[in-house]
């Protein structure tokens, strides 16, 4: 308890990642809320990667963190767009009023 | 080592809360400063464990750009008025099949931690190591640029499509705006544009247009 390890490192980024998928399920506002619960996993997956890269002394985890960062950006980016122009057409982001697809 | 403990523990709870808070709370805009907490916070944890150039890229890149991103795109869209929490309003047949995914994903996760450790004399299938004689920026440097370049350059592509596709995405074509146009601005001569009179004495130029 008192000698931080991996296994605590990665029982939070697994809190981190539950929280994030439990937000995507229960979210009831809108949908940028739900983008917001990706970034979250996204970065519930960098701390496992991070973890990994020090504890078995591998450089490489970091790397592919960076590139996880990139690729979170991104999606970010272009996420807000959509969100921008659904609200431009239609007047709301709520999760309720989006059904063009009867999901 | 009991500092490190007290700090990781001091961070992580933060980290933790304010995910829960991101899910929960009522308005938008506090969910955003509560992900820019979360940030923070594991970005500090990164510091704590020794990738000190992830950390800090993490503080510019999320809090600095992303969180600033969301909290642009709250404020424009005037979503502050759709107060609504999910503990109210219509009944939901999502929640307890979120509940059901969401705390398995958790157990399996606990269950693969817990039972797990290290072989015994096992081998790295990378060369890479961490060098403790340099810092963590220059051996990220040495690695990123010689090893996975194309990687590095992929990630560089892929900022640049997502650039265009959020500029292709959010424009939009404006009526009644004045524009120059080039070719007609170029193509005009002198036949279109001046007429010469011959102005009579005591009766000026009458002028139709």
């Amino acid at each position: 308890m008192i000698e931080i390890g991996l296994g605590h490192y990665l029982t939070l980024g697994a809190i981190i990642f539950f929280l994030g998928v439990i937000g995507i399920f229960l979210n009831r506002k809108n949908v940028i809320v739900i983008l917001m619960s990706v970034e979250l996993i996204l970065l519930s997956v960098n701390i496992n990667l991070i973890s990994f890269s020090i504890f078995s002394g591998d450089i490489v985890g970091q790397i592919f963190t960076m590139l996880i960062l990139t690729v979170a950006a991104a999606e970010a980016a272009i996420g807000l767009a959509i969100i921008v122009i659904f609200y431009r057409n239609r007047g709301s982001i709520r999760v309720e009023d989006i059904h063009g697809m009867r999901g | 080592m009991i500092a490190h403990t007290i700090f990781f523990y001091f961070f992580s709870f933060i980290a933790i809360f304010s995910a829960l808070m991101v899910i929960t709370s009522r308005s938008t805009i506090n969910s955003v400063f509560f992900l820019i907490l979360d940030f923070i916070s594991i970005g500090c944890l990164f510091i704590m464990v020794g990738a000190e150039f992830l950390g800090m890229i993490l503080l510019i890149v999320y809090v600095g750009a992303v969180a600033v991103l969301f909290l642009f795109v709250v404020m424009m869209l005037n979503v502050a008025q759709q107060k609504q929490s999910w503990f109210i309003g219509k009944k939901s047949t999502h929640i307890p099949s979120g509940l059901i995914v969401g705390v398995l994903i958790f157990l399996e996760l606990l269950v693969v931690i817990g039972g797990w450790k290290y072989k015994e004399g096992i081998a790295s299938s990378s060369s890479i190591i961490i060098n403790k004689d340099i810092s963590n920026t220059h051996q990220l440097g040495n690695v990123m640029y010689t090893d996975y370049i194309l990687y590095f350059q992929l990630s560089g592509i892929i900022l640049l499509l997502s650039m265009i596709g959020a500029i292709v995405l959010t424009y939009r074509k404006r009526e009644n705006l004045k524009r120059q146009n080039y070719f007609t601005q170029i193509s005009r001569e002198k036949s279109s544009s001046i007429e010469i009179k011959k102005v009579e004495f005591d009766k000026g130029v009458k002028i139709d247009d």
